[in-house]
C-alpha cells in the first residue's frame, strides 16, 4: 500500500511540472504589447510599463524568471495582483472556502441522487420505471448548469417569490444562511453530474449483478436488500468513482459560470473578474490552483480505489 | 498522400453491398430514437448553413413589442430589446454548431493522429501522447478555455482550438485503445510480414478499422464542445457580440427580465439542450449502428 502511494505521488510531480511550465509560457506568448493589454490603455507610459514589467517578472531572462517564480510558488508565493497589488495568494485563499464548499455540495448532491437512481435503475432494467429514469438521465445531461441554475432562479421567484438571502456569508459565521445561499447553485451544478453517475452506477450494477459472488449470495440465503447494497454496490463503487474522476476536470470548470451566476464570491468570480481586468498574475495563480485542486482530488480517487479494491493494493 | 480515397474503397464495399438507402431505412426502423435524433441533428445543421434565408426577420430587428410572449408571429416571443427570440435562436445555431464542429474537427485531427501514432507505435512518443492526456486531464476545461482566450482573444479560431484541446484528451484515449486492440490482430501481422511500412499500416490498414469509435466519439464530443461554447458565450467570452448572438449570451442579456418574461430564461437553455440531446441520441445509435460490439460500452 506504501508503495503504491508513494508510486502515485510521484506521478503527479511531471504533471504538475508540465502545468507550471504552461501557465508561465502562456502570459509570455501573449500577442501584442503587454502593457497596452493590461492597462488596457493605448499609450502607457514607460515607467508605468516598467513597473508592470517588474511584476510580472518580464525584465529578466525567461529561465531566471520560470525558477524564480516556481521557488516563490511553492513558497506558497504567487505575486501581486497587477492591477490592485494585493498578494494573488491572499486573494484565492479568501475564496478558496466558497469554491469548495459548492464542489463538495454538488459532488455530494450528484451522489446522493444518481447512486440511487442508478441502482434502482439496473434492478428494474428495462421495465418501465428503467426507461423513464434512463430518457430523464439523458435529459438532464444535456442541460448545461447555467440554464439549471437560470430555472432555478427564475421560476421559485415567479410562482412563490422565493429568492436566496443575498449577501453572501461564510459557512462559519451563519451556517444555515451560507446554506441557503449555496444549494441551489451545488443542486444546478451536481444536476449533469449526477445523471452520468446514474448511468454509470447502472452500468456497473448491472455488471456486478451478473457475477457468480452475486449468485453465491443469494444462494446463501441473504436478502436481496443486503446482495445489492453490501455485496453488488460495494464492487460497482470502484467503477463508479474512477468515473467521477474523469469527469472531474470538466465539472469543476462549471463552478466559475455558476458562482458568477449566483453572484458567490469564489474563485470562479475571482477568475472572471481577473479576465476582464486582464490580471495576468491573478489569472496565472488561479489556473494554478485549480489544477493544484484538480491533481490533488484524483489523487485522493486514486487512493481510494486501492482502499476499495484490494487488487490495486497487491498489485 | 491518398488516405482519405484510401480509406473509402476499403469502406465502401459493406455500404454498397447492403444499399446505402436501405440500410439507413433499416437502421432507423430498428433504432426510431435514434433515427429521430439524426433527423434533429440534420435540422439544427440546415438551420445553420441556410439560417439566413428561413429565419423570419433579422436577429437585430427591434421593431418588435418589448417583452411579447411566445405568439404565432413571435413563437419564441421577444426579448427585452424588442427583438424576436425566434431569429436570434436561429442565427445564433451558427455559432454554437461552427464552434462545436470546428472544436470537433480539432479534437479529431489531434486525438486520431496522437492515438493511433502512440497506440501503434508505443515506446517515447507512446508516453508523451498518455502524458498530454494526463496533464489535459488536471485542467478544469472551462478555466483553460479562459485563460487561452484571454491570451489569444475571442476569436473564432481561438475558441474553437481551445474547445478542441479540451476534447482531444477523450478522443485520444478512445483511439489509442482502439488502436491497441486492432494492432495484435492478424491482418496487421500479415502487412508487416508484407513489407508494409508503419506508415502504411497505421493510416491504411489501422484507420478504417477504428473508424467506428471514431465517429462516436466525435459525436459525443459535439454535444459536450456545444456545451462548453455555450458556458463561455454566457460568461460574455465567446465570439458572439450584440449582433451576432449564441444561445449562451442570449440567456446572459436578458439576466434582468427572466421573472418578467420567463420565455427568455427558458428558450435559449432549451435550444442547448435540445441540441445536445439530439447529437448524444444520435451518437449512441450511430455506435449501436456501426459496431454492434460496441454496444452499452459507454
Amino acid at each position: 500500500m506504501g508503495k503504491y502511494i508513494l508510486r502515485r505521488l510521484l506521478l503527479s510531480v511531471p504533471i504538475l511540472f508540465i502545468t507550471t511550465v504552461l501557465i508561465f509560457a502562456g502570459v509570455r506568448i501573449v500577442p501584442g504589447d503587454i502593457c497596452q493589454i493590461v492597462l488596457q490603455i493605448p499609450e502607457p507610459a514607460p515607467e508605468q510599463c516598467a513597473a508592470l514589467k517588474h511584476d510580472l517578472g518580464l525584465d529578466k531572462p525567461a529561465a531566471t524568471q520560470y525558477f524564480r517564480w516556481l521557488g516563490n510558488v511553492l513558497t506558497v508565493d504567487l505575486g501581486v495582483s497587477v492591477v490592485n497589488k494585493r498578494p494573488v495568494a491572499g486573494e484565492i485563499s479568501e475564496r478558496l472556502n466558497t469554491t469548495v464548499e459548492l464542489a463538495v455540495l454538488s459532488i455530494f448532491f450528484a451522489f446522493a441522487a444518481g447512486v440511487p437512481i442508478g441502482v434502482y435503475s439496473a434492478m428494474k432494467q428495462n421495465k418501465a420505471a428503467d426507461v423513464v429514469l434512463r430518457g430523464l438521465a439523458i435529459g438532464w445531461l444535456s442541460m448545461p448548469s447555467f440554464w439549471v441554475g437560470t430555472l432555478l432562479i427564475t421560476f421559485p421567484a415567479m410562482w412563490w417569490g422565493y429568492a436566496t438571502p443575498t449577501g453572501y456569508v461564510h459557512f462559519w459565521q451563519d451556517p444555515l444562511k451560507n446554506l441557503e445561499q449555496l444549494y441551489l447553485p451545488a443542486i444546478a451544478l451536481g444536476l449533469a453530474l449526477s445523471a452520468i453517475l446514474a448511468r454509470f452506477t447502472r452500468s456497473a450494477m448491472l455488471e456486478e449483478l451478473r457475477q457468480d459472488y452475486i449468485r453465491t449470495a443469494r444462494s446463501k440465503g441473504l436478502r436481496e436488500r443486503v446482495v445489492v447494497s453490501r455485496h453488488a454496490l460495494k464492487n460497482a463503487m470502484i467503477q463508479i468513482i474512477t468515473h467521477l474522476g474523469l469527469q472531474l476536470a470538466f465539472f469543476l470548470g462549471g463552478t466559475v459560470v455558476l458562482e458568477s451566476l449566483f453572484s458567490l464570491p469564489g474563485l470562479g468570480t475571482l477568475l472572471y473578474s481577473s479576465v476582464i481586468t486582464k490580471d495576468f498574475t491573478m489569472i496565472q495563480g488561479l489556473v494554478l490552483v485549480f489544477a493544484v485542486i484538480i491533481t490533488i482530488v484524483n489523487l485522493a480517487i486514486d487512493l481510494s480505489y486501492a482502499w476499495l479494491d484490494p487488487r490495486v493494493r497487491y498489485a | 498522400m491518398a488516405f482519405a480515397s484510401d480509406i473509402e474503397v476499403l469502406a465502401t464495399p459493406t455500404f454498397a453491398s447492403r444499399g446505402w438507402v436501405r440500410a439507413v431505412a433499416q437502421a432507423a426502423a430498428k433504432n426510431p430514437a435514434g433515427a429521430l435524433a439524426g433527423l434533429a441533428c440534420l435540422l439544427l445543421v440546415f438551420l445553420a448553413v441556410f439560417g439566413p434565408m428561413v429565419s423570419p426577420y433579422s436577429p437585430n430587428d427591434v421593431n418588435f413589442p418589448l417583452l411579447e410572449s411566445p405568439s404565432l408571429s413571435h413563437p419564441f416571443g421577444t426579448d427585452n430589446l424588442f427583438r424576436d427570440l425566434f431569429s436570434r435562436i436561429i442565427y445564433g445555431s451558427r455559432n454554437s454548431l461552427g464552434v462545436g464542429f470546428a472544436a470537433v474537427g480539432v479534437s479529431l485531427a489531434l486525438g486520431v493522429f496522437c492515438g493511433i501514432t502512440g497506440g501503434y507505435l508505443g515506446g517515447a512518443w507512446d508516453a508523451a501522447v498518455t502524458g498530454f492526456v494526463n496533464v489535459m486531464f488536471s485542467y478544469p476545461s472551462l478555466v483553460l478555455v479562459i485563460f487561452l482566450v484571454t491570451i489569444f482573444g475571442q476569436h473564432f479560431a481561438v475558441i474553437s482550438i481551445a474547445i478542441g484541446l479540451i476534447l482531444t484528451p477523450y478522443t485520444i484515449r478512445v483511439v489509442r485503445s482502439a488502436t491497441l486492440a486492432v494492432r495484435s490482430l492478424q491482418y496487421i501481422e500479415a502487412a508487416v510480414a508484407l513489407g508494409a511500412s508503419p506508415l502504411r499500416i497505421m493510416f491504411r490498414h489501422i484507420l478504417p478499422n477504428v473508424t467506428a469509435y471514431i465517429i462516436v466519439v466525435a459525436s459525443v464530443n459535439i454535444g459536450l464542445a456545444i456545451l462548453i461554447e455555450a458556458s463561455v458565450s454566457f460568461l460574455g467570452l465567446g465570439v458572439s457580440s450584440d449582433t451576432n448572438p449564441s444561445w449562451g449570451r442570449m440567456l446572459q442579456e436578458t439576466r434582468n427580465v427572466w421573472q418578467q418574461a420567463w420565455w427568455t430564461a427558458v428558450v435559449p437553455g432549451a435550444a442547448i439542450s435540445f441540441a445536445v440531446v439530439a447529437f448524444n441520441v444520435f451518437g449512441d445509435a450511430l455506435r449501436d449502428w456501426l459496431d454492434p460490439r460496441l454496444r452499452g460500452s459507454r
